[in-house]
């Protein structure tokens, strides 16, 4: 019993993700993708625009016709690649915004009640009486569309349910004996909700922000269909909207390769989320 | 009552902040929409006229006063494009998305709790562990790649049903079903997963233990008591989906090419249409709001624990 009692939350749940080896697998193919997306980043990734091929070649031996050639001759391989570094872009991009938001807006509303959680809840209660797509492809076309556009536009609607969660669990915080005691030793505002409460509800946010990734992924792809995405060739969501139309001419790889690159992924991130959700706080619903 | 009442009052200021934002995102998104309708190389005296006409050439806060007094009056007016009335376009459009979206909605429900009991009561056996693994996969694969193979599959080479396209009145049930499948096989992951929780959630509640230790089977235990139960919360899941049914789907219209309301929205973004972008939106807020309250209120009626206050 006192070899448990030493050991942090934080310690206990990476002893819980560890003992699973296809936990640990799929963290193994989220570090892969980013490894890709890195490589992309300095510039390592090749040039997916080149021609490597003739045209609509299928599958072949060879690194870079492993996964046929498209319309132009172009490896369908190295515009998976290139397609991975924008999706991890995206992914982290919009977590990066919407994450810290609805972290921050949670506990401003559930700390200090009165006001300013009147307006927070007004603020999100006006946010999902819109409709989420429509909302996206609004903000993004006053950006002036892409990949910078939408990730602001999934980033800027995307920490609504983090909010409420964390304004829950400040609201169940902030009368407890720890935080009163460190109030009557003198204790700012900033520093109880930073120093104190924020550790104890931080574990939601990790939880969130796994499934936010997966979910501004898979967002891109349905943007991207309808107009607003990523104007030229390197992203998932345009070589699947380009595949409908070859399908029917007998052209299977493109969308068979690319829809593989993105459920090993989203698959990874959705075993990733449920088993941090298991180790941190087994009585979170989605 | 009162409780009523001061929740619709409280849905003023959502449906004010909605119609701000609405108003001022839609009036700097979108196409032009006088620049559209005459092209590019029109007269200044035409594009005068027609901002005019359209009321264009007010002020920014005149053009929204008048929104509001159309939200107050529920007449939109008419969409700059089309020259219909909003109304009418909005009660089209809405029949195509409601009959594209109802009828997954409802098998769904049945399917979803008839499955999710399955699994609940055989938990932790091999159907558990097989159902929970195939609910993670299915949900790891793009709703678009869903389209395309079913319709590459279903429509294209088993000649099922029609590739794309609509008809009005009966005939157009046919271009309806494919659609509505596809929808239907997408939320079976997610809402099973979803479901499958709040069911073992209650099987653990001590009601459960005392139902057991008076000697109810666990037949009884599932279907009297905790199906009764787990309604709660999932009526909450159920009815705030609702208003959204009106809206159909963005992809799942765009795709096949049918004319409902989230068709509708998408090519008035295009084209610059406020009126219908504007309209539309608000018919759907107002929606969600209600049912919103709706769904409290239903809380409330099969919870006698939830008072209303």
């Amino acid at each position: 019993m006192s070899e448990y009692q030493s050991e942090s939350l934080g310690q206990r749940a990476l002893r819980q993700l560890l003992k699973k080896k296809f936990v640990v697998f799929c963290f193994a193919i989220i570090a892969l993708y980013l490894f890709i997306a890195f490589l992309g980043v300095i510039g390592l990734l090749p040039d997916y625009q080149e021609r490597v091929a003739a045209p609509y070649q299928p599958p072949s031996l060879g690194f870079a016709t492993l996964l046929g050639t498209d319309i132009f001759g172009r490896s369908v391989l190295y515009k998976i690649l290139a397609g991975t570094q924008t999706a991890m872009t995206i992914g982290f991009l919009v977590t990066a915004i919407s994450v810290p938001v609805g972290v921050a807006l949670g506990a401003l509303s559930g700390f200090y009640g009165g006001k300013v959680d009147a307006f927070i809840v007004w603020l999100y209660t006006v946010i999902v009486s819109v409709p989420y797509i429509l909302m996206v492809i609004a903000i993004s076309y006053v950006l002036g569309k892409g990949l910078v556009a939408i990730c602001i536009a999934m980033g800027a609607l995307g920490w609504v349910g983090l909010c409420r969660l964390t304004r829950g669990e400040f609201l169940k915080h902030r009368d407890r004996e720890y935080v009163m005691a460190s109030r009557l030793l003198g204790a700012s505002d900033m520093r109880i909700i930073f120093i104190h409460i924020l550790p104890n509800v931080i574990h939601l946010a990790i939880i969130t922000a796994s499934l936010r990734i997966l979910g501004a992924i898979k967002s891109e792809v349905i943007l991207t269909y309808l107009g607003v995405g990523i104007q030229d060739g390197s992203s998932w969501g345009t070589m699947i909207s380009d595949a409908s139309g070859e399908l029917v001419q007998g052209i299977w790889w493109p969308l068979t390769g690319v829809a593989a690159a993105m459920f090993v992924i989203i698959y990874a991130l959705n075993v990733a989320g449920d088993a941090l959700r298991d180790a941190l706080d087994p009585k979170l619903l989605d | 009552m009162s409780y009523i009442v001061r929740r619709l009052l409280y849905m003023i200021p959502t449906i004010l902040g909605v119609a701000l934002l609405v108003f001022f995102l839609f009036s700097v998104a979108g196409e032009d929409p006088v620049r559209i309708a005459l092209g590019s190389h029109a007269s200044p005296e035409a594009i005068a006229a027609l901002e005019a006409k359209w009321g264009l050439d007010r002020p920014l806060h005149m053009q929204f006063l008048g929104f509001l007094g159309q939200i107050v009056t529920f007449d939109y007016g008419e969409s700059f494009i089309s020259g219909e009335p909003l109304s009418d376009m909005f009660a089209e459009g809405a029949v195509v998305s409601l009959s594209l979206t109802l009828p997954p909605f409802v098998i769904g429900q049945v399917l979803f709790v008839s499955l999710s009991i399955l699994i609940a009561y055989y938990r932790d056996s091999w159907l558990d562990r097989f159902a929970t693994a195939g609910t993670v996969m299915t949900m790891s694969v793009s709703y678009l790649v869903y389209i395309i193979a079913f319709q590459y599959i279903l429509a294209y080479q088993l000649e099922l049903f029609p590739i794309r396209g609509y008809a009005s009145g009966l005939e157009g049930l046919q271009y309806l079903v494919l659609p509505s499948l596809i929808i239907l096989v997408v939320s079976i992951g997610p809402n099973v997963r979803i479901y499958r929780t709040v069911f073992l959630d209650e099987m653990n509640a001590d009601y459960v233990r005392t139902a057991r230790a008076k000697g109810v089977g666990e037949a009884g235990v599932l279907f009297k008591h905790v199906l009764k139960n787990a309604m709660i919360p999932i009526l909450t899941y159920t009815v705030v989906a609702i208003p959204f049914l009106i809206l159909g789907s963005f992809l799942m219209e765009r795709y096949f090419s049918l004319p409902g309301v989230g068709d509708l929205l998408i090519s008035a973004i295009n084209n610059g249409d406020f009126p219908v972008l504007k309209g539309l939106t608000m018919y759907i807020a107002i929606a969600y709001s209600v049912f919103n309250l709706l769904t409290d209120i239903a809380y409330a009626y099969v919870d006698p624990r939830v008072q209303l206050n």
